[in-house]
Protein backbone atom coordinates (compact mmCIF):
# COMPACT_ATOMS: atom_id res chain seq x y z
CA UNK A 1 0.00 0.00 0.00
CA UNK A 2 1.50 3.07 -1.21
CA UNK A 3 0.08 6.39 -0.03
CA UNK A 4 -0.39 10.07 -1.87
CA UNK A 5 -2.30 13.22 -1.61
CA UNK A 6 -4.35 12.15 -4.95
CA UNK A 7 -4.62 8.50 -3.18
CA UNK A 8 -6.41 10.53 -0.20
CA UNK A 9 -8.54 13.06 -2.84
CA UNK A 10 -9.79 9.72 -4.62
CA UNK A 11 -10.42 7.16 -2.13
CA UNK A 12 -12.49 10.06 -0.42
CA UNK A 13 -14.49 10.24 -3.56
CA UNK A 14 -15.60 6.83 -3.60
CA UNK A 15 -16.57 5.62 -0.52
CA UNK A 16 -12.78 4.43 0.86
CA UNK A 17 -13.18 1.27 -0.91
CA UNK A 18 -10.08 0.97 -2.50
CA UNK A 19 -7.43 0.72 0.60
CA UNK A 20 -6.23 -2.44 0.63
CA UNK A 21 -4.36 -4.21 4.10
CA UNK A 22 -0.89 -2.31 5.27
CA UNK A 23 1.22 -5.23 5.09
CA UNK A 24 0.33 -8.82 3.35
CA UNK A 25 -0.37 -12.12 5.89
CA UNK A 26 1.98 -14.39 4.86
CA UNK A 27 2.72 -17.81 5.59
CA UNK A 28 5.91 -18.49 6.91
CA UNK A 29 8.15 -20.07 4.41
CA UNK A 30 10.29 -22.88 5.28
CA UNK A 31 13.97 -21.07 5.98
CA UNK A 32 15.21 -17.18 6.09
CA UNK A 33 18.97 -15.62 6.20
CA UNK A 34 17.22 -13.81 9.42
CA UNK A 35 14.42 -14.54 11.41
CA UNK A 36 13.32 -11.54 14.44
CA UNK A 37 11.74 -13.24 16.79
CA UNK A 38 8.89 -10.13 18.29
CA UNK A 39 7.13 -7.58 15.96
CA UNK A 40 7.36 -5.04 18.42
CA UNK A 41 8.83 -1.70 17.47
CA UNK A 42 12.46 -3.16 17.91
CA UNK A 43 11.48 -6.12 15.78
CA UNK A 44 10.32 -3.88 12.75
CA UNK A 45 12.61 -1.86 12.71
CA UNK A 46 15.66 -3.85 12.60
CA UNK A 47 13.72 -5.56 9.93
CA UNK A 48 13.14 -2.24 8.08
CA UNK A 49 17.01 -1.42 8.19
CA UNK A 50 18.58 -5.08 7.25
CA UNK A 51 16.27 -4.68 4.26
CA UNK A 52 17.00 -0.25 3.64
CA UNK A 53 20.27 -0.23 5.10
CA UNK A 54 21.65 -4.00 4.61
CA UNK A 55 20.01 -4.97 1.40
CA UNK A 56 19.16 -8.34 3.80
CA UNK A 57 15.34 -8.79 2.80
CA UNK A 58 15.15 -12.57 2.78
CA UNK A 59 13.69 -12.01 6.53
CA UNK A 60 10.87 -12.97 8.50
CA UNK A 61 9.62 -11.06 11.71
CA UNK A 62 7.34 -13.45 14.02
CA UNK A 63 5.07 -12.53 16.38
CA UNK A 64 3.12 -14.32 18.99
CA UNK A 65 0.03 -12.09 18.66
CA UNK A 66 -0.02 -8.92 17.03
CA UNK A 67 2.34 -6.45 15.63
CA UNK A 68 2.50 -3.85 18.10
CA UNK A 69 0.59 -5.59 20.85
CA UNK A 70 3.11 -4.96 23.33
CA UNK A 71 5.38 -2.10 24.71
CA UNK A 72 5.37 -0.12 21.61
CA UNK A 73 1.69 0.02 22.48
CA UNK A 74 2.10 0.57 25.81
CA UNK A 75 4.39 3.55 26.65
CA UNK A 76 3.87 7.08 27.29
CA UNK A 77 5.51 7.66 23.73
CA UNK A 78 8.21 10.17 24.82
CA UNK A 79 11.81 10.73 22.98
CA UNK A 80 14.41 12.33 24.39
CA UNK A 81 18.31 12.02 24.09
CA UNK A 82 19.24 13.61 27.62
CA UNK A 83 21.38 10.77 29.08
CA UNK A 84 24.66 10.96 31.09
CA UNK A 85 27.26 8.21 30.08
CA UNK A 86 29.79 7.70 27.28
CA UNK A 87 28.13 4.33 26.24
CA UNK A 88 24.44 5.76 26.28
CA UNK A 89 24.22 9.23 24.82
CA UNK A 90 25.49 8.97 22.04
CA UNK A 91 23.48 5.69 20.96
CA UNK A 92 20.36 7.65 22.00
CA UNK A 93 21.12 11.26 20.13
CA UNK A 94 21.58 8.56 16.89
CA UNK A 95 17.90 7.62 18.05
CA UNK A 96 16.94 11.17 18.42
CA UNK A 97 18.31 12.15 15.08
CA UNK A 98 16.44 9.40 13.56
CA UNK A 99 13.45 9.96 15.32
CA UNK A 100 13.48 13.39 13.66
CA UNK A 101 13.99 12.05 10.04
CA UNK A 102 11.38 9.26 10.47
CA UNK A 103 8.25 10.41 8.75
CA UNK A 104 9.84 11.32 5.77
CA UNK A 105 12.12 8.01 5.22
CA UNK A 106 9.34 4.96 5.72
CA UNK A 107 6.36 7.94 4.72
CA UNK A 108 4.19 7.24 7.00
CA UNK A 109 3.11 9.55 8.99
CA UNK A 110 3.95 9.06 12.82
CA UNK A 111 3.26 12.67 14.25
CA UNK A 112 6.69 13.39 15.85
CA UNK A 113 6.58 16.46 17.81
CA UNK A 114 9.18 17.58 19.05
CA UNK A 115 7.53 19.98 21.99
CA UNK A 116 11.03 20.02 23.99
CA UNK A 117 11.37 18.33 27.59
CA UNK A 118 11.73 20.41 31.13
CA UNK A 119 13.17 18.25 33.91
CA UNK A 120 12.89 20.21 36.77
CA UNK A 121 15.45 20.67 39.94
CA UNK A 122 14.26 21.54 43.60
CA UNK A 123 17.92 21.69 45.06
CA UNK A 124 21.15 23.20 44.64
CA UNK A 125 22.69 19.54 44.40
CA UNK A 126 20.23 18.67 41.60
CA UNK A 127 20.74 21.82 39.63
CA UNK A 128 24.86 20.75 39.41
CA UNK A 129 23.78 17.64 38.63
CA UNK A 130 21.20 19.18 35.67
CA UNK A 131 24.57 21.47 34.72
CA UNK A 132 26.40 18.15 34.70
CA UNK A 133 24.21 16.17 32.50
CA UNK A 134 23.82 19.08 30.24
CA UNK A 135 26.77 19.59 29.18
CA UNK A 136 27.54 15.90 28.59
CA UNK A 137 24.48 15.79 25.97
CA UNK A 138 25.77 18.90 24.18
CA UNK A 139 29.21 16.85 23.95
CA UNK A 140 27.49 14.37 22.41
CA UNK A 141 25.67 16.62 19.75
CA UNK A 142 21.98 16.89 21.70
CA UNK A 143 20.98 20.02 22.96
CA UNK A 144 20.57 21.35 26.69
CA UNK A 145 19.55 24.81 28.37
CA UNK A 146 19.30 25.43 32.19
CA UNK A 147 16.59 27.03 32.90
CA UNK A 148 16.41 29.29 36.28
CA UNK A 149 12.94 29.49 38.14
CA UNK A 150 11.67 32.66 35.97
CA UNK A 151 12.72 30.39 32.80
CA UNK A 152 10.55 28.02 33.99
CA UNK A 153 7.43 29.90 35.22
CA UNK A 154 7.44 31.46 31.95
CA UNK A 155 6.90 28.23 30.04
CA UNK A 156 4.70 27.04 33.41
CA UNK A 157 2.97 28.99 35.39
CA UNK A 158 0.79 26.82 36.99
CA UNK A 159 3.26 24.75 38.50
CA UNK A 160 3.19 24.65 42.01
CA UNK A 161 6.23 26.42 42.56
CA UNK A 162 6.52 26.94 46.51
CA UNK A 163 6.13 23.62 47.25
CA UNK A 164 6.91 23.76 51.07
CA UNK A 165 9.36 20.77 51.13
CA UNK A 166 10.05 20.54 47.61
CA UNK A 167 10.54 24.65 45.42
CA UNK A 168 11.13 24.40 41.86
CA UNK A 169 14.38 26.09 41.45
CA UNK A 170 14.75 25.59 37.75
CA UNK A 171 15.23 23.02 35.12
CA UNK A 172 16.92 21.19 32.68
CA UNK A 173 14.96 21.58 28.99
CA UNK A 174 15.89 19.74 26.27
CA UNK A 175 14.31 21.37 22.76
CA UNK A 176 14.70 18.38 20.72
CA UNK A 177 12.85 16.10 22.90
CA UNK A 178 9.52 15.48 22.37
CA UNK A 179 6.55 12.71 21.48
CA UNK A 180 5.58 10.07 18.73
CA UNK A 181 2.38 8.64 18.24
CA UNK A 182 3.15 5.24 18.98
CA UNK A 183 1.28 2.71 17.27
CA UNK A 184 2.28 4.72 14.10
CA UNK A 185 5.81 3.59 14.59
CA UNK A 186 5.32 -0.03 14.50
CA UNK A 187 2.72 0.40 11.75
CA UNK A 188 5.37 2.50 9.63
CA UNK A 189 8.07 0.31 10.36
CA UNK A 190 5.50 -2.68 9.21
CA UNK A 191 4.50 -1.44 6.22
CA UNK A 192 8.41 -0.34 5.31
CA UNK A 193 9.85 -3.74 5.81
CA UNK A 194 6.80 -5.19 4.20
CA UNK A 195 7.21 -2.96 1.33
CA UNK A 196 10.95 -4.20 1.06
CA UNK A 197 9.42 -8.38 0.80
CA UNK A 198 10.00 -9.05 4.59
CA UNK A 199 7.19 -11.72 5.91
CA UNK A 200 5.64 -10.36 8.85
CA UNK A 201 4.10 -13.35 10.31
CA UNK A 202 1.53 -12.88 13.42
CA UNK A 203 -0.52 -15.37 15.63
CA UNK A 204 2.81 -17.44 15.20
CA UNK A 205 4.81 -17.93 19.27
CA UNK A 206 7.97 -19.18 18.83
CA UNK A 207 8.21 -22.33 20.96
CA UNK A 208 12.36 -23.48 20.83
CA UNK A 209 14.90 -22.76 19.56
CA UNK A 210 17.03 -25.73 17.26
CA UNK A 211 20.60 -25.68 18.63
CA UNK A 212 22.80 -28.37 17.00
CA UNK A 213 26.78 -28.04 17.83
CA UNK A 214 26.47 -24.76 19.66
CA UNK A 215 25.03 -23.19 16.32
CA UNK A 216 21.39 -22.18 15.79
CA UNK A 217 19.48 -23.78 13.05
CA UNK A 218 15.74 -22.05 13.48
CA UNK A 219 12.95 -21.62 15.54
CA UNK A 220 10.31 -24.10 16.70
CA UNK A 221 6.86 -22.20 16.57
CA UNK A 222 3.20 -22.72 16.21
CA UNK A 223 2.98 -22.85 12.54
CA UNK A 224 5.94 -25.29 11.95
CA UNK A 225 9.99 -25.29 12.16
CA UNK A 226 11.18 -22.15 10.18
CA UNK A 227 14.96 -22.20 9.70
CA UNK A 228 17.02 -19.31 9.61
CA UNK A 229 21.04 -18.81 9.46
CA UNK A 230 20.33 -15.92 12.25
CA UNK A 231 17.53 -15.61 14.94
CA UNK A 232 17.31 -12.17 16.42
CA UNK A 233 15.53 -12.30 19.57
CA UNK A 234 13.66 -8.87 20.13
CA UNK A 235 11.27 -9.71 22.57
CA UNK A 236 11.65 -7.15 25.87
CA UNK A 237 9.65 -8.08 28.64
CA UNK A 238 9.79 -11.49 27.98
CA UNK A 239 13.36 -12.24 27.35
CA UNK A 240 14.18 -14.43 29.92
CA UNK A 241 10.99 -16.53 28.57
CA UNK A 242 12.36 -16.88 25.30
CA UNK A 243 15.99 -16.84 25.77
CA UNK A 244 15.29 -19.61 28.22
CA UNK A 245 14.85 -21.98 25.78
CA UNK A 246 18.21 -21.45 24.68
CA UNK A 247 19.59 -21.78 28.16
CA UNK A 248 20.38 -18.65 28.83
CA UNK A 249 19.98 -16.97 32.10
CA UNK A 250 20.01 -12.87 31.52
CA UNK A 251 20.63 -10.00 33.73
CA UNK A 252 17.22 -9.08 33.78
CA UNK A 253 14.39 -9.20 35.85
CA UNK A 254 10.78 -8.08 34.55
CA UNK A 255 8.66 -5.13 36.30
CA UNK A 256 5.88 -3.94 35.37
CA UNK A 257 5.38 -0.52 34.93
CA UNK A 258 2.05 1.56 35.23
CA UNK A 259 0.78 4.56 32.98
CA UNK A 260 -2.31 6.33 33.12
CA UNK A 261 -4.30 9.21 30.79
CA UNK A 262 -6.84 11.50 32.04
CA UNK A 263 -10.04 12.80 29.92
CA UNK A 264 -9.53 14.91 27.39
CA UNK A 265 -8.77 18.47 28.31
CA UNK A 266 -8.34 21.84 25.99
CA UNK A 267 -4.90 22.31 25.58
CA UNK A 268 -2.73 23.07 28.53
CA UNK A 269 0.27 21.29 28.60
CA UNK A 270 2.43 21.80 25.55
CA UNK A 271 5.64 20.14 26.48
CA UNK A 272 6.99 16.96 28.92
CA UNK A 273 7.60 17.92 32.55
CA UNK A 274 9.20 15.74 34.73
CA UNK A 275 9.24 15.82 38.79
CA UNK A 276 12.53 15.84 39.85
CA UNK A 277 11.23 15.88 43.83
CA UNK A 278 9.28 12.26 42.86
CA UNK A 279 8.62 10.15 40.52
CA UNK A 280 6.17 11.48 38.19
CA UNK A 281 5.74 12.76 34.35
CA UNK A 282 3.42 14.26 32.43
CA UNK A 283 2.49 15.32 28.90
CA UNK A 284 -0.70 16.17 27.07
CA UNK A 285 -1.39 14.08 24.01
CA UNK A 286 -3.29 15.23 20.36
CA UNK A 287 -6.45 14.14 21.64
CA UNK A 288 -6.25 16.57 25.13
CA UNK A 289 -5.41 13.73 27.00
CA UNK A 290 -3.19 14.13 30.21
CA UNK A 291 -0.48 10.95 29.73
CA UNK A 292 1.50 10.51 32.96
CA UNK A 293 3.44 8.08 34.53
CA UNK A 294 6.00 6.69 37.66
CA UNK A 295 7.34 4.43 39.15
CA UNK A 296 7.66 0.42 38.44
CA UNK A 297 5.61 -1.49 41.10
CA UNK A 298 8.74 -2.60 42.39
CA UNK A 299 8.06 -6.29 42.28
CA UNK A 300 8.57 -8.96 39.30
CA UNK A 301 5.81 -9.21 37.47
CA UNK A 302 4.52 -9.97 33.89
CA UNK A 303 0.89 -9.24 34.84
CA UNK A 304 0.75 -6.17 32.55
CA UNK A 305 -1.14 -4.55 35.30
CA UNK A 306 -0.18 -3.02 38.02
CA UNK A 307 -1.72 -2.58 42.06
CA UNK A 308 -3.01 0.65 43.91
CA UNK A 309 -0.41 1.76 46.08
CA UNK A 310 1.98 2.79 42.89
CA UNK A 311 -1.43 4.46 41.49
CA UNK A 312 -1.41 6.31 44.87
CA UNK A 313 2.23 7.27 44.55
CA UNK A 314 2.19 8.38 41.21
CA UNK A 315 -1.06 10.89 41.35
CA UNK A 316 0.55 11.85 45.04
CA UNK A 317 3.53 13.25 43.09
CA UNK A 318 1.41 14.79 40.34
CA UNK A 319 -0.73 16.84 42.99
CA UNK A 320 2.33 18.10 44.55
CA UNK A 321 3.50 19.54 41.06
CA UNK A 322 0.84 20.50 39.25
CA UNK A 323 -2.21 21.02 41.82
CA UNK A 324 -4.99 21.63 39.02
CA UNK A 325 -4.63 17.90 38.26
CA UNK A 326 -7.30 17.12 41.59
CA UNK A 327 -9.55 18.87 39.25
CA UNK A 328 -9.08 16.11 36.34
CA UNK A 329 -11.10 12.83 35.98
CA UNK A 330 -8.77 9.58 35.44
CA UNK A 331 -9.81 7.51 31.96
CA UNK A 332 -8.01 4.64 31.75
CA UNK A 333 -4.91 3.03 33.39
CA UNK A 334 -2.76 0.58 32.42
CA UNK A 335 0.44 -1.61 32.72
CA UNK A 336 3.37 -2.95 30.19
CA UNK A 337 6.41 -5.76 31.50
CA UNK A 338 9.88 -4.68 31.36
CA UNK A 339 12.95 -6.00 31.06
CA UNK A 340 15.16 -4.39 33.93
CA UNK A 341 18.28 -5.00 33.63
CA UNK A 342 20.95 -5.29 36.52
CA UNK A 343 22.42 -1.33 35.66
CA UNK A 344 19.82 0.06 33.75
CA UNK A 345 20.72 0.20 30.34
CA UNK A 346 20.18 -2.63 27.33
CA UNK A 347 21.46 -5.26 25.44
CA UNK A 348 22.19 -5.77 21.70
CA UNK A 349 24.89 -8.41 21.58
CA UNK A 350 25.79 -11.88 20.39
CA UNK A 351 25.35 -14.53 22.32
CA UNK A 352 27.12 -17.75 23.15
CA UNK A 353 25.38 -19.37 20.69
CA UNK A 354 26.35 -19.10 17.10
CA UNK A 355 23.87 -17.41 14.67
CA UNK A 356 21.41 -16.34 17.90
CA UNK A 357 21.58 -12.67 18.85
CA UNK A 358 19.75 -10.82 21.94
CA UNK A 359 18.41 -7.46 21.96
CA UNK A 360 16.77 -6.53 25.18
CA UNK A 361 17.26 -5.01 28.63
CA UNK A 362 15.50 -1.78 27.82
CA UNK A 363 14.18 -1.05 30.83
CA UNK A 364 11.67 1.87 30.62
CA UNK A 365 13.32 3.59 28.05
CA UNK A 366 12.51 1.43 24.80
CA UNK A 367 10.17 3.41 23.22
CA UNK A 368 12.79 6.38 22.45
CA UNK A 369 15.57 3.70 21.29
CA UNK A 370 13.23 2.06 18.69
CA UNK A 371 14.99 3.70 15.53
CA UNK A 372 18.51 3.36 16.88
CA UNK A 373 17.61 0.06 18.40
CA UNK A 374 16.78 -1.51 15.04
CA UNK A 375 19.41 0.23 13.23
CA UNK A 376 22.29 -1.06 15.57
CA UNK A 377 20.65 -4.31 15.84
CA UNK A 378 20.36 -4.47 11.88
CA UNK A 379 24.34 -3.70 12.14
CA UNK A 380 25.06 -6.43 13.95
CA UNK A 381 23.08 -9.09 12.42
CA UNK A 382 24.48 -7.94 8.84
CA UNK A 383 28.08 -7.39 10.19
CA UNK A 384 28.87 -9.36 12.93
CA UNK A 385 30.28 -6.42 14.86
CA UNK A 386 28.21 -3.84 16.76
CA UNK A 387 27.48 -0.55 15.96
CA UNK A 388 29.87 2.51 16.86
CA UNK A 389 27.18 3.36 19.00
CA UNK A 390 26.40 0.39 20.64
CA UNK A 391 29.28 -1.03 21.57
CA UNK A 392 29.22 -1.17 25.46
CA UNK A 393 25.68 -2.62 25.16
CA UNK A 394 27.34 -6.38 25.64
CA UNK A 395 26.10 -9.29 27.60
CA UNK A 396 29.24 -9.93 29.58
CA UNK A 397 30.17 -6.23 30.56
CA UNK A 398 29.08 -6.88 34.55
CA UNK A 399 31.57 -9.82 34.35
CA UNK A 400 34.49 -7.46 32.75
CA UNK A 401 33.49 -4.98 35.15
CA UNK A 402 31.64 -2.74 32.76
CA UNK A 403 28.09 -1.39 33.81
CA UNK A 404 26.51 1.68 32.22
CA UNK A 405 24.70 2.49 35.63
CA UNK A 406 23.03 6.22 34.50
CA UNK A 407 21.85 6.10 38.15
CA UNK A 408 24.65 4.50 40.12
CA UNK A 409 21.92 2.30 41.65
CA UNK A 410 24.61 -1.27 41.54
CA UNK A 411 22.60 -4.49 40.75
CA UNK A 412 18.82 -3.81 42.16
CA UNK A 413 16.77 -3.60 38.50
CA UNK A 414 13.49 -2.17 40.74
CA UNK A 415 15.65 0.93 41.17
CA UNK A 416 16.78 1.84 38.03
CA UNK B 1 -1.76 -7.72 47.71
CA UNK B 2 -2.01 -8.70 51.24
CA UNK B 3 1.02 -10.82 52.81
CA UNK B 4 0.18 -13.08 55.40
CA UNK B 5 3.08 -12.27 57.92
CA UNK B 6 3.82 -15.37 60.01
CA UNK B 7 3.56 -13.79 62.68
CA UNK B 8 1.88 -10.54 62.32
CA UNK B 9 -0.94 -11.75 60.07
CA UNK B 10 -2.39 -10.62 57.25
CA UNK B 11 -0.53 -7.09 56.04
CA UNK B 12 -0.65 -4.59 53.64
CA UNK B 13 2.07 -4.99 50.76
CA UNK B 14 2.65 -1.22 51.21
CA UNK B 15 4.44 -2.05 54.19
CA UNK B 16 7.24 -3.71 52.45
CA UNK B 17 10.10 -3.18 50.51
CA UNK B 18 11.24 -5.73 47.37
CA UNK B 19 14.66 -7.30 46.90
CA UNK B 20 14.33 -10.32 44.81
CA UNK B 21 14.90 -13.41 44.17
CA UNK B 22 14.87 -15.74 47.11
CA UNK B 23 18.32 -17.35 45.95
CA UNK B 24 20.42 -14.29 46.70
CA UNK B 25 19.78 -15.57 50.21
CA UNK B 26 22.49 -18.40 48.76
CA UNK B 27 25.37 -16.38 49.09
CA UNK B 28 28.35 -18.14 47.44
CA UNK B 29 31.38 -19.08 49.38
CA UNK B 30 34.43 -16.66 48.59
CA UNK B 31 36.83 -19.12 49.16
CA UNK B 32 35.97 -21.36 46.08
CA UNK B 33 38.48 -21.24 43.29
CA UNK B 34 35.73 -19.95 41.13
CA UNK B 35 34.14 -17.58 43.49
CA UNK B 36 34.40 -14.31 40.99
CA UNK B 37 32.37 -16.37 38.39
CA UNK B 38 30.44 -17.44 40.88
CA UNK B 39 29.55 -14.20 42.54
CA UNK B 40 28.95 -12.84 39.24
CA UNK B 41 26.13 -15.34 38.74
CA UNK B 42 24.83 -14.64 42.13
CA UNK B 43 25.27 -10.94 41.84
CA UNK B 44 23.56 -10.53 38.28
CA UNK B 45 21.96 -13.49 36.99
CA UNK B 46 18.05 -14.38 37.70
CA UNK B 47 15.86 -16.81 36.33
CA UNK B 48 13.20 -14.68 36.15
CA UNK B 49 10.21 -17.03 35.97
CA UNK B 50 6.46 -16.57 34.84
CA UNK B 51 4.96 -18.41 37.35
CA UNK B 52 5.54 -19.20 40.89
CA UNK B 53 8.56 -16.86 42.29
CA UNK B 54 10.09 -17.28 45.78
CA UNK B 55 11.51 -13.83 46.45
CA UNK B 56 12.93 -11.37 49.80
CA UNK B 57 10.40 -9.25 50.83
CA UNK B 58 11.30 -6.73 53.98
CA UNK B 59 8.89 -5.69 56.71
CA UNK B 60 10.49 -1.96 56.89
CA UNK B 61 7.16 -0.09 58.12
CA UNK B 62 6.57 -3.20 60.57
CA UNK B 63 8.99 -5.72 62.46
CA UNK B 64 11.70 -5.50 60.06
CA UNK B 65 11.61 -8.72 59.51
CA UNK B 66 12.72 -10.51 55.93
CA UNK B 67 10.18 -13.02 54.87
CA UNK B 68 10.37 -15.42 52.04
CA UNK B 69 6.80 -14.75 49.86
CA UNK B 70 6.51 -16.91 47.28
CA UNK B 71 4.23 -15.22 44.58
CA UNK B 72 2.61 -16.34 41.24
CA UNK B 73 4.51 -13.41 38.99
CA UNK B 74 1.58 -13.75 36.31
CA UNK B 75 -1.62 -13.44 38.91
CA UNK B 76 -0.02 -11.60 41.73
CA UNK B 77 -1.44 -14.30 43.55
CA UNK B 78 0.80 -15.52 46.81
CA UNK B 79 0.80 -18.90 47.96
CA UNK B 80 3.05 -18.83 50.81
CA UNK B 81 5.02 -16.76 53.73
CA UNK B 82 7.81 -18.08 55.58
CA UNK B 83 10.13 -16.02 57.60
CA UNK B 84 13.63 -15.62 55.80
CA UNK B 85 15.18 -16.77 58.96
CA UNK B 86 13.53 -20.32 59.24
CA UNK B 87 14.52 -20.52 55.33
CA UNK B 88 18.47 -19.83 56.03
CA UNK B 89 18.42 -22.02 58.65
CA UNK B 90 17.09 -24.90 57.15
CA UNK B 91 19.38 -24.34 54.39
CA UNK B 92 22.57 -24.72 56.80
CA UNK B 93 22.92 -21.12 57.09
CA UNK B 94 23.89 -19.05 60.90
CA UNK B 95 23.81 -22.08 63.31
Amino acid sequence: MRYSGLKVIKEALTGHKGWRPTWRDPEPKKSYDVVIIGGGGHGLATAYYLAKNHGITNVAVIEKGWIGGGNVGRNTTIIRSNYLLDGNEPFYELSLKLWEGLEQDFNYNAMVSQRGILNLVHTDAQRDAARRRGNAMILNGSDAELLDVDGVRAMYPFLNFNNARFPIKGGLLHRRGGTVRHDAVAWGYARGADLRGVDIIQNCEVTGFKIENGKCLGVETTKGFIGANKVASCVAGSSSRVMEKAGMRLPIESHVLQAFVSEGLKPVLDGVITFGAGHFYCSQSDKGGLVFGGDLDMYNSYAQRGNLPVVEDVIEGGMALIPALGRVRMLRSWGGVMDMSMDGSPFIDKTHVDGLYFNGGWCYGGFKATPASGWCYAHLLATDTPHKVATEYRLDRFRRGCMIDEKGQGAQPNLH
Amino acid sequence: MIINHPILGPRDSQEFTYLGDATLIDRPDWEADDAAGQFHDYLYLRDNPAGEHRELWFHEQGDRSWLVVTRNTVTHEILNVELARDVARARGRSK
